[in-house]
């Protein structure tokens, strides 16, 4: 369980997020949307104390801030957005990093370490490349090695920052549903930043609307996800439309009518 | 600290030995080990007194214990108390630099970062010139001066450059040691201008020498080379860590300043102590550890013990080719190492450009 009270970002003087409170249920998966500079990335960095905040930031009741390092790491996994991948690094020693919260300081990863990262190289598909440095992985590939990353710290909770904008449309569902698969498995909380906001809504059980760093919005899917709302803060006009599954898609309306070819 | 991997693992999960991780550094060690005891072999047996090798042998041999051998005492001489403590001496000067080099390119993250960063090398310079034009006639004043010198200038660096939000801290540490250098320098040569009957001394010290190597210096090295040692291949893995940036180390869980700084202090102890006693070696620490890494890949639990092996072999190898290529005299070591390193760097700038070309 993730509890946010009051949590404020200041670069200066503006504040990137400007006091946001909200309670994420252990094991719910809760969708940060917003239009560009809202403060999703900034929320998630001070959740992960990345980044100097007000506030606090409680993981089943334990405030982070007195936390070590290693602690939190054990506690939350961050999924950055731009992660930096060193280029002679194969897939699998990448991987194992995400062991480090667990490995002794004066020692080396253990088998058990290395069990639970095949296994995920397995399920993100990724075996076949893991003795391949990262220089020569496609980006989708990147990607879904960056989530095994995270995913192999075993952290209750699992913060992500627009974790699948470089996977084709199949293995973005693909990605999407392992994280909620292993969600339900291990009862993990996911917290993730996403800019599709059909998936998002397909995804999330509770959405957060930021805007200027403030909650602008805040509900199931179904509340969030309508055209007064949408329009308002993304500055463009929507269609939104329920499928037979009960699932919200949000597709643009575009501006004019383009000319159909015959 | 064992690399545990392939083996009973694989066998025990069915999983294939493969996808379970980190190359053993074993191999890479043993070959660097042997290039080492064999570069160590080369360089008693070379030298002007052309000695034959089973008599270099038999003086080795003798000073083991409960060894009881005859040996001519002008050969012991040559041997034990000339050749032998240059060789060891050698090897922990480019262990050492080497190690110091690959473990200040994992802190800063760049791979022209080499042990004289952060002003080593200037302080180092100042300590040496500042006993040598007070000319001190105790050969303990020299090392000591350099060593202090040296440590100054790198507490003054980090001073200057540490502290500050952390995504400008390791860029402003490397520019505070370009600042701190270049004041060093200045002093240096303004005592220089001074003392110009100085010079050729100073300037012989700054291109380094292993020539006057006495087991004295070993000792004097020693304490500093080992701390310096155990703790960086301690913190191998963490700079392995610290290759995503301090950011995701951060949220793995490892403390990036700390890591930084305990790592700083160990190798510019090492560094230091190299200095003192041999004067401003180039080089080492860019070609050694780029060496190792196209061989050995990238990771720095490879890197690290390799390249103080290497290193170490490297440099008594250098030391060989100084002694021997005008015999009797002696090209200042630092010219042989410049010669190998100068092309070199070159060689690691534009293979990086070609692989950052190909992505």
């Amino acid at each position: 369980m993730l509890e946010l009270t009051d949590v404020t970002v200041r670069f200066g003087e503006v504040p990137a997020v400007a006091g946001v409170s909200h309670r994420v249920e252990a094991g719910s998966w809760l969708g940060l949307i917003g239009p560009n500079g809202a403060g999703k990335t900034s929320l998630l960095r001070a959740c992960a104390r990345l980044v100097e905040h007000t506030g606090r930031v409680a993981v089943d009741d334990l405030d982070l801030r007195t936390a070590s390092r290693r602690a939190l790491a054990r506690l939350v996994a961050y999924v950055p957005q731009h992660p930096e991948l060193p280029p002679d690094m194969t897939v699998a020693e990448y991987v194992l990093l995400g062991r480090t919260p667990h490995v002794g300081f004066f020692s080396a990863e253990t088998v058990h370490d290395r069990v639970v990262c095949a296994g995920l190289l397995d399920r993100l598909d990724l075996a076949a490349k893991a003795e391949r440095r990262l220089v020569t992985l496609s980006g989708g590939e990147l990607q879904r090695a960056v989530l095994a990353r995270a995913l192999a710290q075993q952290a209750p909770v699992l913060l992500m920052d627009e974790p699948t904008s470089a996977l084709d449309f199949g293995r973005r569902v693909d990605a999407l549903e392992l994280v909620d698969q292993l969600r339900v498995e291990r009862n993990l909380t996911v917290v993730s930043a996403m800019h599709d906001l059909t998936l998002a809504g397909q995804f999330a059980d509770h959405l957060l609307l930021l805007a200027a760093g403030a909650i602008a919005a805040s509900g199931p899917p179904a509340e969030v996800l309508t055209e007064d709302v949408l329009t308002s803060h993304f500055g463009t006009a929507v269609h939104v439309l329920a499928t037979s599954d009960g699932d919200i898609v949000v597709a643009p309306r575009r501006y004019q009518a383009r000319p159909r070819v015959p | 600290m064992t690399e545990s991997g392939a083996g009973t693992g694989a066998a025990a999960t069915g999983l294939p030995a493969q996808v379970l991780g980190h190359r053993r550094a074993t191999g890479p060690l043993l070959v660097a080990t042997g290039v080492l005891l064999g570069a160590a072999a080369l360089g008693v047996s070379i030298g002007p007194a052309d000695l034959p090798l089973s008599e270099v042998a038999r003086v080795l041999a003798s000073h083991l214990p409960f060894v009881h051998l005859h040996v001519n005492p002008t050969d012991d001489a040559i041997v034990w108390q000339v050749r032998f403590p240059r060789v060891v001496l050698g090897a922990m000067v480019g262990a050492m630099l080497s190690g110091g080099g690959a473990a200040y390119q994992g802190v800063f993250r760049n791979p022209l970062a080499d042990p004289y960063l952060l002003g080593v090398a200037a302080g180092a310079g100042l300590g040496a010139t500042v006993a040598i034009v007070h000319g001190t006639g105790t050969h303990l004043l020299l090392p000591l001066s350099a060593f202090i010198g040296a440590a100054l200038a790198v507490a003054l660096t980090y001073a200057l450059g540490a502290g500050g939000s952390r995504q400008s801290s390791t860029g402003a540490i490397v520019l505070a040691g370009v600042a701190v250098a270049a004041l060093f320098t200045s002093v240096q040569t303004f005592l220089l201008q001074r003392h110009s009957q100085s010079l050729e001394e100073v300037y012989t010290w700054i291109l380094g020498r292993l020539s006057s190597a006495t087991w004295g210096d070993v000792g004097l090295m020693a304490p500093y080379a080992l701390v310096s040692a155990v703790v960086l291949l301690l913190h191998r893995r963490l700079l392995d860590v610290l290759r995503v940036g301090e950011d995701e180390a951060e949220s793995l869980g490892v403390r990036a300043e700390r890591v930084r700084i305990v790592v700083v202090v160990a190798a510019t102890l090492g560094t230091a102590s190299a200095v003192a006693v041999s004067g401003l070696i180039g080089f080492i620490g860019i070609i050694v550890p780029h060496t190792v890494r196209l061989a050995a890949g990238g990771s720095y639990r490879r890197v690290l013990p390799v390249s103080m092996v290497a290193g170490g072999a490297f440099l008594i190898l250098a030391d060989v080719v100084a002694r021997t290529l005008q015999s009797p005299a002696e090209v200042p070591i630092g010219v042989v190492t410049a010669f190998v390193g100068a092309p070199f760097f070159l060689f690691v700038l534009r293979s990086r450009r070609a692989q950052q070309g190909v992505r």
